[in-house]
């Protein structure tokens, strides 16, 4: 039982997490068809400006509430800034071109805001554990953990949430969805797929971004954190399905629950079982296992 | 198949290019330089596999599976069987890389684009993912190779950079063989259209399927090739995803016009990949991503367009 509970727990929390990062991602993929390895970047820049933040406020006794804006702010304008950067004067040019050299192109970028990260913060880790000391830690059917680490799912819940809401409710949502659907019809019908394009990416960025900033207090952030992540968004994508959100849900799910299994239980397979359910997932379902079903083109 | 292949134009300047390599490098240029042609011309081998499959549009961001796979196999050889001939070596890795391309050929010859580039990656991550925390292979420390040897005598450096130039002389022929013949001339026509190709009374699946296993047999014998002239394999430079897209970036610097070009490209990279870490120690992975970025703007043809302008070569070919 109480294995069981430590596995579900640990798991949900790394799911949660996976969730925020993995859906930048699968938004991206399905609007704009772009496989963005530089997902990673946002997710690093986003961990190292909270640091960051965090390390000001702790060092000059400010109140130590602004920790949450400080992480929140700092995403929105990594995402921001380097969504924009990106979208506009790399991926912008190449919308026309082959998918693979459009990976390829992201790669590229993101090699370079690896090193960036290095020549602005420098290579010794940070450890912004200040707001996870803050919130101080619970007994959860007899089982420790941190306040902060529980906070993710909330953020998820409410990440999941907005995102549903906005997606369905509202006209922009809407927008979004027939563009996802068909982008030559929606161009014709007078959506500015152009505008569409920049503000899903640099939503997407933001989410990246988020993901980053929020773990940061969990974690050491140091040179080369984002490599791991980056393939493991793309399975919790690939599983759910690439550019579904349910299916990210879904993805990230089983992803962290299964990680935390196997951290749990053999620990030699932690990244193995991933992978093995990526894999088999392609297999029997090529297109994941929550994909929208594909228009008919002729 | 191989009948005339050394009237061939491409195999003439291949030859021509590796001996004079070999000829330049042991007598004019700096030891260092040799080192960087060794790496260059092994981990060339893969990218001319990867150059494989790019003609018929299908890219594998998970060659480092076959890349280390044959390095690995290198490693336990010579760990349990104490095999340090570099022949064997070489024979091991190719074949050992070769069966699992074998076996993983009749899911993956089913799939295309971005399905093809995931699914690849995530056979190779499966693999990352073992070889990163198995113990008994050294998890991510990985494991030393001790130096090679050929007939039981030790090879220098030397000798063993002219066995490599070999190797690569060897494969590189019988690859271009392969492209003159008709399975090679299908691999094109697949890329153009794939239905015309199952009309005209031949297998695409077929074809990818071999052409697959040819890909993951250089691969391997790269991954061996590397494994023996670094001493050294270990997961995160040999199967991690980052190697896979470096391999596939370096077959895009270097065109897929020859089998010359992705040795050029090897090499370049190497040097583009020294001299960074020497003048920018901090900065290298940039340079590596810029260089990519420029490729992609401004050269998309890659390296090899730029030898054809210079030299206005294989405007023949074109013709026919």
């Amino acid at each position: 039982m109480q294995f069981w509970a430590t596995v579900f727990l640990d798991g949900l929390t790394y799911a949660s997490y996976l969730f925020i990062v993995s859906l930048g991602l699968t938004i991206i993929f399905g609007v704009m068809k772009i496989l963005n390895v530089a997902h990673g970047s946002f997710y690093a820049w986003g961990a190292y400006t909270a640091a960051f933040a965090i390390g000001i406020i702790s060092d000059n006794d400010l109140p130590e509430i602004l920790f949450l804006p400080a992480i929140l702010i700092s995403a929105v304008l990594v995402g921001v800034v380097l969504g924009y950067i990106i979208e506009r004067f790399i991926l912008r040019k190449m919308y026309n071109q082959d998918i693979h050299l459009i990976v390829l192109a992201t790669f590229g970028v993101f090699l370079i805001f690896e090193d960036l990260i290095i020549i602005t913060f420098g290579v010794d880790p940070y450890l912004p554990y200040q707001p996870a000391m803050m919130l101080g830690w619970i007994d959860i059917v007899g089982l420790n953990r941190g306040v902060y680490q529980l906070s993710l799912i909330l953020l998820a819940t409410i990440v999941a949430f907005g995102c549903w809401y906005g997606l369905t409710k509202t006209k922009w949502g809407k927008l979004l969805q027939s563009v996802i659907y068909d982008r030559e019809i929606s161009e014709a019908m007078g959506i500015n797929v152009t505008k569409v394009y920049v503000v899903t990416f640099i939503g997407g960025a933001i989410l990246g971004a988020l993901g980053g900033a929020y773990v940061a207090p969990t974690t050491s952030v140091s040179p080369g954190f984002a490599i791991d992540l980056v393939v493991l968004s793309f399975a919790v994508v690939v599983i759910g399905g690439m550019g579904s959100i349910p299916g990210a849900l879904i993805g990230s799910l089983i992803v962290g629950l299964l990680r935390a299994f196997a951290v749990h239980q053999a620990p030699i397979l932690e990244l193995f079982v991933v992978f093995a359910v990526m894999a088999i997932v392609l297999i029997i379902r090529p297109e994941g296992l929550f994909a929208p079903p594909k228009a008919r083109k002729i | 198949m191989f009948t005339g292949i050394f009237k061939d134009t491409s195999v003439r300047v291949l030859i021509v290019f590796m001996i004079s390599l070999c000829v330049i490098s042991s007598f004019i240029l700096p030891d260092w330089m040799q080192n960087n042609f060794m790496y260059g011309l092994s981990r060339g081998l893969a990218i001319l596999g990867l150059m494989l499959l790019w003609r018929t549009n299908l890219v594998s961001f998970g060659h480092a599976l076959y890349y280390g796979f044959g390095a690995y196999a290198v490693a336990l050889c010579q760990k349990y069987f104490g095999i340090t001939d570099i022949l064997l070596r070489f024979t091991i890795a190719v074949v050992a890389a070769g069966l699992l391309g074998f076996c993983l050929g009749f899911i993956l010859r089913k799939y295309r684009e971005i399905f093809f580039a995931m699914l690849s990656l995530a056979f190779s991550m499966v693999l990352y993912g073992l070889l990163a925390k198995a113990e008994f292979l050294g998890s991510t420390d990985g494991m030393s190779i001790s130096p090679s040897t050929l007939f039981g005598l030790e090879l220098t450096r030397q000798y063993l950079f002219f066995l490599i130039t070999f190797f690569v002389i060897c494969a590189a022929v019988s690859i271009q063989a392969y492209l003159r013949s008709t399975l090679g001339h299908l691999t094109t026509a697949i890329q153009d259209n794939e239905i015309r190709v199952e009309f005209l009374g031949f297998s695409v699946q077929k074809a990818i399927h071999i052409k697959y296993v040819i890909s993951a047999c250089l691969a391997g014998g790269a991954g061996g090739l590397m494994a023996a002239s670094l001493g050294q394999v270990d997961p995160d430079s040999m199967v991690n995803w980052n190697v896979s897209g470096e391999l596939v970036f370096i077959t895009i610097m270097s065109g897929w016009g020859n089998i010359l070009a992705p040795f050029i490209g090897a090499i370049i990279f190497e040097f583009i990949r020294t001299y960074a870490f020497e003048w920018a120690p901090q900065a290298w992975a940039a340079i590596v991503g810029g260089t990519l970025l420029a490729i992609i703007f401004f050269f998309p043809g890659g390296i090899w367009s730029i030898i054809e302008k210079v030299f206005n070569y294989g405007k023949k070919k074109d013709v026919k």
